[in-house]
């Protein structure tokens, strides 16, 4: 019972917000939610929406699992997981077509691909199963956001080189590159430079944090 | 006929689900480190979007679409379920992966062992649910189209993580910078490869 007394914010908490941030990110270490993030990310504004969304259906799934997880059978866990977070995806999906139809469009099926992102299932497998409902959250909010870091990294990068825009606003013209012979690189917006961008963020990552260096 | 080909040759090579839309990218990193485990992977995987996109083409048509219900009474002209898409697509995909385990189990055990833990797994594939979902967005005309897309993705799939495999398997023997090893030479090759696979854009069939 010591952990009732255990302050909201103590630094064992405040560890599971911060280490999905860097050390434990869903993306760049524990290769998880890869799939629904990459295609969003040619421009900013997607990629924030898209962040919100999952540490919004990430924090309440962690939440909704953690209450339930004594009356869960084990065995059919997978099916219950699945259902509470398709309800909720539902309702962002809806919620983003009412106020944010333009996102919406842009997102297209990757709304609904929330549902199968490998980072919900993982946590609520790994995490809300096992913790009180209070940890799962900040451990929903943390994993998410540090999914979130990457695709607004990647966002940024994108757009700025791809399109010389930040939020739509063109940066690039305002300073006056074009003027001096710089042209946008149309690589960037096509697919495929997600990937490579992904990449040089898991080099700077490791070189920095060397613990992390894969054997082979 | 020839429009099933076009849709067929279009999904495996335009719309390939790995390099142009990244669907399926959690198993394709975490699989991809030997050809044999990637192709039992990569059949199972044509198995299941052969079977859940056509299966998922007459709920949506039959079921959920606004006015699709017609067929029962008239009286349902203006209902419109499709709010709930998702949440029966996910269902649909999970009971089917559990009745495809039990009939290859059933019938080809051989087939049943190779596959092994991949077939429970490939119900939360993304590379699946989005199957459904583009072929919801997409709009084919009939079940015919609908089953070539499905299998075609499925195909493009499994080239695709039979192709990293084979390459990861070669590249253990070369000197890589020490950050960059097992996962990040594995993004930035397969980065390549998409660019590759944009060669086959703009082909008209």
């Amino acid at each position: 019972m010591k952990s009732d007394r255990e302050s909201l914010f103590s630094a064992r908490n405040m560890k599971l917000l911060t280490n999905p941030l860097n050390d434990e990110n869903p993306i760049t270490v524990q290769v998880l939610g890869i799939c629904s993030a990459l295609a969003i990310t040619v421009k900013l504004e997607p990629s924030i929406v898209m962040a919100i969304s999952v540490i919004a259906v990430l924090s309440i799934a962690n939440v909704i699992i953690s209450l339930l997880r004594k009356m869960i059978p084990p065995r059919i866990r997978i099916i219950v997981q699945l259902v509470v977070i398709a309800s909720l995806v539902i309702l962002v999906d809806q919620i983003l077509k009412a106020f944010a139809y333009e996102v919406s469009k842009q997102l297209s099926v990757f709304v609904g691909l929330i549902i199968t992102n490998c980072i919900i299932m993982g946590r609520l497998e790994a995490f809300a199963m096992g913790n009180r409902p209070w940890p799962a959250f900040l451990d929903g909010v943390g994993n998410a956001a540090g999914y979130g870091l990457i695709l607004v990294i990647v966002g940024f990068f994108r757009e700025l080189l791809g399109s010389g825009e930040v939020f739509g606003y063109p940066v690039l013209e305002k300073i006056g590159l074009y003027r001096i012979g710089y042209e946008d690189n149309g690589l960037m917006i096509l697919p495929p430079m997600a990937l490579i961008i992904v990449g040089i963020i898991i080099w700077v990552q490791r070189a920095k944090n060397t613990k992390l260096i894969e054997e082979n | 006929m020839e429009n099933l080909i076009n849709i067929f040759v279009r999904s495996i090579f335009i719309d390939n689900m790995i390099f142009a839309y990244f669907l399926g990218m959690c198993s394709y990193l975490a699989v991809s480190k030997t050809v044999k485990t990637s192709v039992g992977l990569g059949i199972a995987v044509i198995f299941v979007l052969g079977i859940t996109v056509p299966v998922n083409y007459l709920i949506e048509n039959y079921l959920l679409k606004e006015g699709a219900l017609t067929w029962l009474s008239p009286g349902f002209a203006d209902v419109d379920l499709s709010f709930l898409t998702f949440i029966v697509f996910i269902a649909v995909i999970a009971s089917m992966v559990q009745l495809v385990e039990m009939i290859v189990e059933k019938f080809t055990p051989a087939l049943y062992n190779s596959l092994g833990i991949f077939l429970p797994l490939i119900a939360v594939n993304c590379a699946i649910l989005g199957g459904s979902l583009f072929m919801q967005e997409r709009e084919y005309h009939n079940l015919a189209e609908a089953t070539v897309f499905g299998l075609g993705s499925g195909v493009g799939w499994f080239l695709a993580i039979v192709g990293i495999a084979a390459i990861r398997e070669k590249i253990r023997y070369s000197n890589v910078p020490a950050p960059l090893r097992g996962l990040g030479i594995t993004f930035i090759i397969t980065g390549l490869m998409g660019i590759a696979f944009m060669s086959f854009m703009g082909i008209k069939l």
